[in-house]
């Protein structure tokens, strides 16, 4: 995976909010097919990076480059394409309370010209399918769904228009250890099958173990260290030792190990 | 994949129904691959040719299989050949996801529907009567226990209300109630001209303010004001558990939240009511004498000797009613607020048109009951 090329490539950013700077000399690469999971203590700025990969935040210095594209330099019209190989899954789905859930699929899809509605109401149907959501919830509103049925059908939205690389904000956080478990599953089988890069936020050490190939570890306004979680363990720094030496990541390790071994 | 980078190419094959993709086929050469298998029918042999595709995505491996569907369900076949490793896992992965339509129980139509509709309003409407019932009794339960043990109401909450839904609220109302004077000494003073008895516009003014429009008018304008705020202010609560929260600590929802807003309404109204009667005796004198050079003191005059007490004691007695009414319809739909944002838009507004409606029903009774009684 070493030889993949980089679709994300963050360098030296600063993101600063008033006079509050939250990153300062960032850097940052993702490579092509991999599921990289970003940890960091409350407050480090996991969301604040995610939203600025993703444009949705602008830096108040450094570079950007997304698939190629430099986000912060490219005019309208590269921002919107790129807006188009990019997939973001938010917290609570953030899916549109006054459309059915296949309606809110359908919304990237209409950007698709010459699609007929028929044809993009039935890829609606299957990217619903796609990620684990039965068929009569597709006709349902968002108040309607469960919390862990929302970020799937947040999922689904997300990955309507086949994005290259999706982005996840906190995928299981609120979910119980089940359907946590299932949600991991979920991303790592669509990663593998489909080749899509896949950059997650999370709280969660299992989400780590089960789904991510590797680990970025903000804190001190940067990324203290970026690599497997194998190599998590060596990292010499005392936030870094507790997080993946503490108890619940012993745990975690533990039940994942024959996994993570086959791997 | 990428829609910037070169899409792929969709050429037709040797067969009559064949089609070989190659290059890398995306979302965006679907309309094209759409329209070329449309016309495919089972009857015939057809075939996809995938030898020179390089990727494809799910979407693509989502048309090429459903049309395969189509064509099995009708007895044909489709071969899909020459798919590479990526391109086989990527339509394995599709085919497995493949959505399965539910089977769903037809819905009633025509006749049957409509009733079921209407059923289900009655329904509804006789459960929010029963909502209501129930918290006007929670409201007497309540007010009755903070007289036994007047330690319990409380009392900052209810001066807090009674200023937000009665001070605040003086301004609009006298206003509202000045301009209604003005119009109705507009309006009498023309349509009473012709037969030379301008002099019973005091009259005309007097009993229609004091013994319905005042009163009926402060308890719309009140009604849009303060139940709206009452049904926002106890339904956001509701929404972020708030209330529930209230209970698991001990503290009666009925008597912290709703006792002091009602009772508020009920010792404000009547003083709003009030503050609209003078305010629309005001503005009808003002313009009895602009218009008709009935001067002040012949208007107090007239006012005194010609509209008996009994149209203040009408319009006076139906204030707490209304009070009750608005402050009930406006905290039961607060309560009825579900978990989302959504909903708490949709009960406010319900409870303004309820407590409006309720309003000028129960004015209408009281119409018919004061008529009865004769006064």
């Amino acid at each position: 995976m070493s030889g993949a090329e980089t679709v994300i490539e963050v360098r030296d950013l600063r993101m600063q909010f008033g006079r509050h700077v939250v990153h300062d000399g960032l850097d940052l690469d993702v490579r092509r097919g991999e599921i990289l999971g970003v940890v960091g203590g409350s407050g480090t700025g996991k969301s604040v990076l995610l939203r600025a990969i993703a444009g949705l935040e602008r830096p108040a210095a450094g570079r950007i480059t997304l698939l190629g594209t430099d986000v912060l330099a490219g005019d309208e019209a590269a921002r919107e394409a790129l807006s188009h190989r990019i997939g973001v899954m938010f917290q609570d789905g953030a899916l549109f309370s006054s459309l059915t859930v296949v309606e809110n699929v359908e919304v990237p899809l209409r950007s698709v010209a010459g699609l007929s509605a028929e044809t993009r109401h039935g890829l609606a149907r299957f990217r619903i399918a796609l990620s684990g959501l039965p068929w009569n919830a597709g006709d349902k509103y968002p108040a309607e769904l469960s919390g862990g049925m929302r970020k799937r059908a947040g999922l689904a939205r997300a990955l309507a228009h086949d994005p290259e690389i999706v982005f996840l904000d906190e995928p299981t956080a609120g979910l119980d250890p089940i359907g946590a478990a299932a949600f991991d599953a979920l991303i790592r089988d669509l990663s593998h099958s489909l080749g899509l890069t896949v950059f997650l936020v999370t709280h969660d050490l299992d989400t780590l173990y089960a789904a991510c190939d590797r680990v970025a570890v903000l804190a001190e306004k940067r990324v203290l260290a970026a690599g497997t979680l194998d190599d998590m363990l060596e990292v010499d720094h005392p936030w870094v030792q507790e997080y993946f030496r503490g108890p619940r990541a012993r745990a975690a390790r533990k039940e994942d190990a024959p996994r993570t071994g086959m791997r | 994949m990428s829609k910037a980078q070169a899409a792929g190419r969709i050429e037709t094959g040797a067969g009559e129904q064949s089609l070989s993709l190659s290059g890398e086929v995306g979302l965006a050469d679907l309309p094209e691959i759409e329209s070329r298998l449309s016309g495919w029918h089972a009857r015939a042999p057809a075939e996809i040719d995938l030898s020179g595709a390089g990727r494809i995505d799910t979407s693509v491996a989502w048309a090429l299989l459903s049309t395969a569907d189509r064509m099995e369900d009708g007895g044909g076949q489709l071969a899909i050949v020459g798919a590479n490793d990526s391109v086989a896992r990527i339509l394995e992965t599709v085919r497995q996801a493949m959505p399965v339509p539910a089977t769903e129980a037809p819905g009633r139509r025509g006749f049957a529907a409509w009733l079921e509709r209407v059923g289900r309003e009655v329904v509804d409407t006789a459960q929010a009567a029963a909502a209501f019932t129930g918290v006007l009794g929670l409201f007497v339960a309540r007010l009755a226990r903070c007289v036994i043990r007047p330690r319990e109401l409380r009392l900052t909450a209810l001066v807090h209300h009674c200023q937000d839904a009665g001070v605040r609220a003086v301004p609009i109302v006298a206003l509202m109630a000045f301009l209604i004077g003005i119009v109705l000494a507009f309006q009498g003073a023309a349509q009473l001209r012709p037969f030379g008895a301008e002099v019973f516009v005091v009259e005309l003014i007097s009993i229609s303010i004091l013994r319905e429009l005042g009163i009926l008018l402060t308890a719309i304008i009140v009604a849009g004001r303060t139940a709206s705020s009452y049904t926002a202010a106890i339904g956001s609560m509701k929404m972020r558990q708030e209330i529930d929260a209230m209970r698991t600590l001990g503290i009666d929802p009925g008597q912290a939240l709703i006792v002091p807003r009602i009772l508020a309404l009920v010792l404000m109204l009547p003083i709003l009511g009030l503050v609209a009667n003078l305010a629309g005796l005001f503005g009808g004198g003002l313009m009895a004498w602009l218009e008709l050079g009935i001067s002040p003191a012949m208007f107090v005059t007239r006012l005194a000797e010609g509209t008996d007490v009994s149209n203040l004691t009408v319009g006076m007695i139906k204030a707490p009613v209304f009070a009750v009414l608005i402050g009930v319809i406006g905290c039961e739909a607060g309560l009825r607020v579900g978990d989302t944002a959504e909903s708490l838009g949709r009960m406010t507004s319900a409870a303004v048109v309820a407590a409006i409606f309720a309003v000028i029903v129960a004015d209408a009774l009281f119409s018919i009951f004061f008529e009865q009684v004769g006064m």
